[in-house]
């Protein structure tokens, strides 16, 4: 058995041809993003030195929580060729909820909050994956409804149910989401263990694999991703512990960071290595194909509209959290259109199919680093709008281009 | 060579070289008629299918290929007649009963996921898991195997996107998945239609490689020069009628295009 040694007999294509496929079939994964990232982070230092002190680097990871977690929400239904532009909503109805019903005046315990919040962003993404697959509606239509619906019970429940047209967070798990931190010892064994988990788990798939007799991708290639790895967790790690507070010394990794991380390994997990998320790939990539293996189509549809709300609903935790609060005029519609472009921006395609969650996790710090970089150079907040545009429209590009180069060289 | 036998008059019993004396075949139609609704697609079609044979399926457009083999494959019931299974009575009326007896459908889409890698592909719907995780290691090893079983030797590796793979090749990796599965009978549909010179041979080598394994083949193809190069056994059909069938040797291309176009030969081939 010689797969390998007998390839190019007949019809192997010349290499060259093979490596332009492999450059715009999006084989790059995330480098060309994170080359912009860098870009974007050394403009912004050189424009302002305050951009990379370690006060804003960690306000830049908490604006960019909301982000990724929505990115990570959209996801699911991007796999899929869906959208949710809800979910922008639906964060708020969570952390809304979160927040009233921990507030002194009820005093539920944190976790009962949390699991009826999320339970809610859940169901409420399951009701639009309901209405697409059974009436055969477009997703982009449905969740537009969907939107105006759950503004428009949000607004009610803030101004009518819980009296002053706010509900302030005065619960401590709550408001630690994004205000609390690892103390400097457990930062340190976090960014190490992450490390050796890595390289452990990496290393062991590694020797399953050569033990098979299967060929292994040059082991340079992983030593170097786990060298940038644990150089980056160490940067991070330095940065966080360095005291950032004016009058009392705040220290350590704000928990949004580990938690982050943690829904984003899960997420990835069930993805890469489970039936699961393979006939989710399966579904965006090909319907029929995947109807025709046996995979009920429309049941992940509503599983991955059901994600969505849920992983939105997260980030609605987290999003109240920052705030303090949650009020009728804490958020608007654009909130999902930033969730999108996360999720595009870091690769993720809108024709489904292709698509990780490591993607919206850069793309959503992206975004808060043009964010957050624009209002240290004070350039207007209507700027902001026009650069988040222009780089979205490049990531959309990008995407429309690596697909039809892909079909053009076939 | 005796003149193809035309079975217009249907007779109960059955067609061809592969007459009562033999072993059961692999699967026999007996009087298979399918109408859809005032139209009548199929009339009376007996058809035997036997193991590690080609059977070539020719006709016009029109004339009931594809909806005998959907009958086959379990997509359409036929409104009467029957099938048997190793001599045996069936009634594989579903996609998935026909799965069930080994019946494996490429259709002219093959049901590909170019998104997703060849390993993936073969095994969608079907994965191997250990403790509820995919058990990569296991299906690309399996997938391997299964490759250089069929003689497939132009995948540079398994772990390709199917979306870059040339026609050739994803028609082979469609062939390979329903091998994997332990089909006894393929059917494919026009396998070699849009396919360059090379990849054609390699398709053509491949529907051999499987009739050899001991595997039915039933292969619809409107290019004759292909179906002279694999087929065993020729069935024609016209305007809903399974005009002639037997040993491919008992055909050349002129008597082919006559009983495809009027459904009667006046040749003696």
């Amino acid at each position: 058995m010689s797969l390998d040694t007998s390839a190019l007999e007949t019809e192997a294509a010349p290499s060259s041809r093979q490596r332009l496929r492999a450059l715009v079939g999006g084989d790059l994964g995330l480098v060309p993003v994170l080359v912009a990232l860098v870009a974007l982070v050394i403009y912004f230092q050189v424009r302002n030195s305050v951009f990379l002190s370690a006060a804003n680097v960690t306000n830049l990871f908490i604006q960019a929580v909301i982000y990724v977690f929505l990115g990570m929400a959209e996801v699911w239904l991007l796999l899929l060729g869906e959208i949710d532009l809800s979910l922008g909503w639906v964060a708020g109805m969570a952390g809304s909820i979160a927040a009233i019903v921990t507030n002194v005046q009820y005093a539920w315990p944190w976790w009962a909050a949390f699991i009826v919040a999320l339970a809610v962003s859940a169901g409420i993404g399951a009701l639009w994956g309901l209405f697409v697959v059974r009436l055969r509606l477009p997703s982009f239509i449905v969740t537009l409804a969907g939107n105006f619906i759950v503004e428009g019970v949000l607004l009610y429940i803030l101004d009518h149910v819980f009296q002053g047209g706010g509900a302030p967070v005065q619960e401590k798990v709550l408001s630690d989401l994004t205000n609390g931190n690892l103390t400097p010892t457990w930062t340190w064994v976090f960014v190490v263990a992450t490390v050796v988990v890595s390289a452990v788990v990496a290393l062991s798939r590694e020797r399953a694999r050569r033990r098979a007799g299967l060929a292994n991708a040059p082991l340079y290639r992983l030593v170097v991703k786990l060298v940038a790895l644990a150089v980056f967790g160490v940067l991070l790690a330095l940065v966080f512990n360095a005291n950032r507070g004016s009058f009392i010394p705040i220290q350590g990794m704000p928990f949004a960071v580990p938690l982050v991380f943690g829904v984003m390994v899960l997420y990835s997990f069930v993805l890469a290595r489970t039936r699961f998320g393979r006939y989710l790939y399966a579904i965006g990539g090909n319907p029929e194909a995947a109807r025709r293996a046996g995979i009920p189509v429309d049941r992940y549809r509503v599983y991955a509209f059901l994600l969505g709300g849920l992983t939105a609903g997260i980030g609605g935790l987290f999003y109240v959290s920052r705030l303090g609060g949650y009020s009728s005029s804490s958020t608007d519609s654009t909130v999902v259109l930033y969730a999108v472009a996360a999720a595009v921006i870091g690769g993720t395609s809108l024709y489904g199919g292709r698509g990780k969650m490591t993607y919206p996790v850069v793309g959503g710090i992206i975004l808060a680093v043009i964010i957050n970089g624009l209002v240290l150079i004070q350039v207007s907040a209507t700027m902001e709008f026009v650069v988040t545009g222009v780089v979205l429209l490049a990531a959309v590009t990008v995407d429309s281009l690596a697909r039809r180069s892909q079909t053009l060289l076939k | 060579m005796s003149e193809p036998v035309t079975s217009e008059s249907a007779a109960p019993s059955v067609t061809g070289s592969a007459a009562s004396g033999d072993p059961a075949p692999l699967l026999r139609l007996h009087a298979i008629s399918k109408s859809f609704g005032a139209v009548q697609a199929l009339r009376h079609v007996d058809l035997d299918i036997p193991a590690g044979q080609v059977t070539a399926l020719i006709g016009d457009n029109g004339a009931g290929k594809s909806t005998l083999i959907k009958v086959i494959a379990g997509i359409h019931e036929p409104t009467s007649g029957e099938q048997y299974w190793l001599g045996r009575r069936v009634d594989a009326h579903t996609p998935r009963a026909a799965a069930e007896l080994g019946i494996a459908t490429v259709y002219q889409d093959l049901a590909l996921c170019d998104n997703l890698d060849i390993v993936a592909n073969m095994y969608l719907g079907y994965e191997e898991t250990r403790r509820a995780v995919l058990n990569e290691v296991a299906m690309e090893v399996h997938t391997r195997q299964t490759l250089a079983d069929l003689s497939v030797s132009t995948i540079q590796s398994v772990r390709q996107l199917v979306g870059s793979l040339s026609g050739g090749q994803r028609q082979a990796i469609a062939v390979a998945r329903a091998v994997m599965r332990d089909a006894k009978l393929v059917i494919m549909d026009e396998p070699t239609a849009a396919l360059g010179v090379t990849q054609t041979k390699n398709v053509l080598d491949l529907i051999t490689t499987l009739a050899s394994r001991g595997i039915a083949v039933l292969v619809i193809s409107h290019n004759l020069n292909d179906v002279f190069a694999v087929a065993d056994r020729i069935a024609v059909m016209h305007l809903g009628t399974l005009v002639s069938s037997g040993p491919a040797a008992n055909y050349d291309t002129a008597s082919a295009v006559e009983l495809i176009t009027t459904g009667t030969t006046t040749r003696a081939a």
